[in-house]
């Protein structure tokens, strides 16, 4: 932690959020938001001496509430940077009559009540997400007693019980009566594995975290009684076997079965209920003590950041991987790498592994100093171009001016074009190409598709970076739907034109699907609000023209959602067994007289 | 719609119908395929294939695009998503432009998929094969420009994660800005004692 803070290329924004993401990679412009401190980082040394006439007494987040710290603190002793910090919500303010005793404490004279936030810009090339996890709150769990009796403690709370840097110099006490617990039963799996309250997924931590607390207390006391209510025990990686079997040799009682009831006794004692699946009998013990071994999920702020960098999450609300095996630290936005429990539960191992891995990718995309950018960009066909401005409005990423008043053709800043395509799609005079997803090449394949036995042809539109990848994820996981469908990829939803669509339909198409990343999640910023606003157009037109709107479907599927995906065909395709040929050759009439 | 770029000459066209071991052959006749669809105008070359992504199966089309003055090609395979970048790269080895490449998706999007419909599934391979050499034909060779880039990375959370990227980066040269949300870094690790497996201090 230290070398961080003194390391000469390492510059260090703390009580810091990253407001906004613009630019691409390579190319990142970063908007910082930094919090005032109200002291001076660099003048503070520590020494404590404002804290120590600080009147305002608050719980110490860092010790879970079981101490307390003043309205200015240190978070913890070797805090980096290691200065101290004022909660201007719990300070009495400046004012000499009213407090303002730090500021006539501190000898340096680092306390500035004027300090304000401050927005500062950085320029960086990649980007790595570490923004970690939370652990699992048990407060839904009541069965557990956790906010009733005060005994309860979360893993996380006892970790701070039994650290030697903890409130308690590492002295285990229980909370209620300072009594030293002769007696700790652990309850495994709170807000994991579990389908009705917390998360479904596997925590990953938490068994060895508890078989750790065991043998921490066994070696302080060697007579402390302690059992371990588990599903199972997951020893899996290197040397976690053998720290299970010793604990178990140090007479740790693990029990088969997670506790339905847990009662406080007149003492302060916790008496618990538990089935035991070894043996199939209900079985009672009585412990001074109860540790919730509580789960892991992902950090507050996950979701704003994955708007921000236009990422994806997974089910379970972890960041997902461009590839679950061959890019694991890879984000699907290039120039973005993940480190750390963002991305899915892990120990301080794997964590650090990863955070290395990141690391490297980084470094392999920017040595080069250059980067060589994609060439799917939009190219303005200058003679058909009417100066409408329509092309600028709708793009993304401002990469398209036009002079309306010098009446210029659109131009196309090609390093700012992402390569959506909605600036081709909604161009009325068809004046915008665009590279590798022209219209033609789009329409030779619809064409091709259609060809032979239409009717029994499903015409899907998929953006490349969640409907396919949605559609590849349910491949991944084999769920079966039915093999009428033709993928067609875009690389956004946004590119699919109104034209394909008709195309589609007097070609003999019964259904056609338009999908993409879901509203808010859109690679390209927004461009599928673009999409959702023509769809909803062309259903319109086809209802005025006698069409069932119902055969143009828009659906919304990330990249993990290959059970949507799946699901979404099986009900297309339900819906394309109720498309008549009839139905079809009258559709066809009518857009050959209206599409002349 | 636009009017498509003149077409200098005729395309000459190789496709390469892979079997993936058995991951698409299982469920796909891989062979059906490449016969029927080499019949195609355009189409000079077409075969199945056990890998396509291994070593031999490149260095096999790549002396078909030799022998046969292929100008582009059609990999009917897995998902883009997975190899296009490993075949581009072969196309730019092979002397051609890597945006003279399609790749039709017959593993995720239909062997996977379709696996107790055998014969629906081959015939949806056709189509996305045929759709595939259809847009092969229509594309454009295209140049990547080059842009400089800022050598700096931000690194986003100060738990043990983003300390132990920092520090790599940094390490090597290369700038870091980190940014955490608390008044120090650490994150949960820092209010940790001991951790397993080593049993020693976290901080």
């Amino acid at each position: 932690m230290t070398d961080v803070g003194r390391h000469p290329r390492i510059k260090l924004y703390s009580l810091s959020e990253v407001s906004d993401v613009k630019g691409h990679v390579g190319n990142f412009q970063v908007k910082i938001v930094k919090k005032a401190r109200y002291v001076d980082e660099k003048e503070c040394t520590a020494c404590g001496d404002c804290a120590a006439v600080c009147p305002v007494v608050r719980p110490d987040e860092f010790d879970h509430g079981l101490s307390s710290r003043k309205a200015i603190y240190s978070p913890f002793p070797q805090a980096v940077p290691s200065a101290y910090v004022i909660n201007t919500a719990e300070c009495l303010g400046h004012n000499p009559v009213v407090c303002a005793k730090c500021v006539e404490a501190c000898n340096k004279g680092c306390i500035n009540f004027h300090m304000s936030d401050e927005e500062i810009t950085e320029k960086v090339g990649s980007i790595i997400v570490a923004t970690g996890m939370e652990p699992y709150d048990p407060t839904e769990m009541d069965e557990y007693g956790y906010t009733r009796f005060e005994n309860v403690l979360t893993s996380v709370e006892f970790e701070r019980l039994i650290n030697s840097g903890g409130p308690t110099k590492g002295n285990l006490i229980r909370p209620k009566d300072r009594k030293h617990p002769s007696s700790i039963g652990f309850i495994q799996c709170v807000g994991s594995r579990s389908a009705r309250k917390g998360h479904s997924y596997c925590s990953n931590v938490c068994c060895m975290n508890t078989i750790k607390s065991t043998l921490v207390l066994k070696e302080h006391d060697p007579n402390i009684d302690l059992k371990v209510f588990y599903i199972d025990i997951r020893a899996f990686g290197k040397g976690f076997e053998d720290l299970y079997k010793r604990s178990r040799r140090l007479g740790v009682h693990y029990v088969r079965g997670l506790p339905g009831n847990v009662e406080e006794l007149p003492d302060g004692s916790l008496k618990v209920a538990v089935e035991n699946a070894a043996t199939g009998e209900l079985e009672f013990y009585v412990f001074d003590m109860l540790v919730l071994a509580v789960g892991v999920q992902p950090s507050k702020g996950t979701e704003r950041l994955q708007e921000m960098l236009g990422l994806q999450l997974n089910s379970d609300g972890f960041y997902l991987e461009a590839h679950p095996k061959l890019l694991p630290v890879d984000a699907a936005t290039r120039g973005v790498f993940y480190a750390g429990c963002s991305e899915g539960p892990k120990d301080i191992k794997e964590t650090v592994t990863q955070a290395s891995a990141a690391a490297v990718r980084a470094i392999r995309l920017m040595h080069k100093g250059e980067i060589q950018t994609e060439p799917i960009t939009a190219e303005v066909i200058d003679e058909k171009c009417k100066f409408c401005g329509i092309c600028a409005e709708v793009c993304p990423y401002n990469a398209i001016t036009v002079d309306k008043k010098k009446k210029t053709p659109a131009v196309v800043n090609t390093a700012a074009c992402a390569g959506c395509g909605t600036c081709a799609a909604e161009c009325p005079f068809d004046a915008i190409s665009m590279n590798h997803f022209t219209d033609g090449q789009i329409v030779s394949q619809i064409d091709e598709m259609l060809e032979l036995h239409s009717q029994e042809k499903i015409l899907a539109f998929a953006c490349n970076w969640c409907s396919y990848a949605g559609a590849d994820y349910a491949g991944v996981s084999r769920f079966q739907y039915p093999p009428n469908v033709r993928l067609i990829r875009t690389m956004c939803s946004g590119r699919v034109d109104e034209s394909f669509i008709w195309h589609g339909f007097a070609k003999g198409a019964p259904i056609v699907l338009v999908s993409g990343c879901h509203i808010g999640d859109c690679h390209y910023i927004d461009a599928n609000h673009w999409t959702e606003k023509r769809v909803e157009k062309i259903r319109k037109k086809m209802e005025k023209w006698g069409i069932r709107p119902e055969r143009l479907q828009l659906e919304w599927i990330s990249a993990a959602e290959g059970m949507r995906f799946s699901n979404t065909m099986q009900q297309l395709e339900k819906m394309r067994r109720e498309v008549t040929p009839e139905e079809i050759s009258e559709t066809i009439e009518i857009l050959k007289e209206k599409l002349k | 719609m636009e009017s498509g770029k003149m077409q200098h000459h005729q395309p000459r066209i190789g496709v390469y119908v892979c079997h993936c071991g058995l991951n698409i052959a299982k469920t796909v006749d891989c062979n059906q395929v490449a016969e029927l669809v080499e019949k195609h105008d355009d189409v000079v070359v077409a075969r199945d294939i056990s890998y396509a992504c291994s070593d031999p199966g490149q260095e096999s089309i790549k002396s078909d695009i030799t022998e046969h003055k292929l100008d582009r090609l059609v990999v009917a395979s897995c998902s883009p998503r997975l190899h296009e970048p490993t075949f581009r790269q072969m196309l730019i080895s092979a002397g051609l432009n890597p945006y003279l490449l399609e790749m039709a998706n017959l593993r995720e999007h239909c062997s996977w998929v379709h696996m107790h419909e055998p014969d629906a599934a081959t015939a949806k391979a056709i189509d996305l094969t045929q759709m595939a050499i259809a847009r092969v034909r229509q594309l454009e060779p295209l140049e990547p420009e080059t842009l400089p880039l800022t050598k700096r990375t931000l690194v986003i959370g100060g738990g043990v994660a983003g300390i132990q990227a920092a520090l790599d980066l940094a390490d090597n040269g290369y700038e870091v800005v980190l940014v955490e949300k608390k008044p120090s870094i650490g994150g949960i690790m820092a209010q940790l004692d001991k951790t397993f497996p080593t049993m020693d201090c976290s901080i």
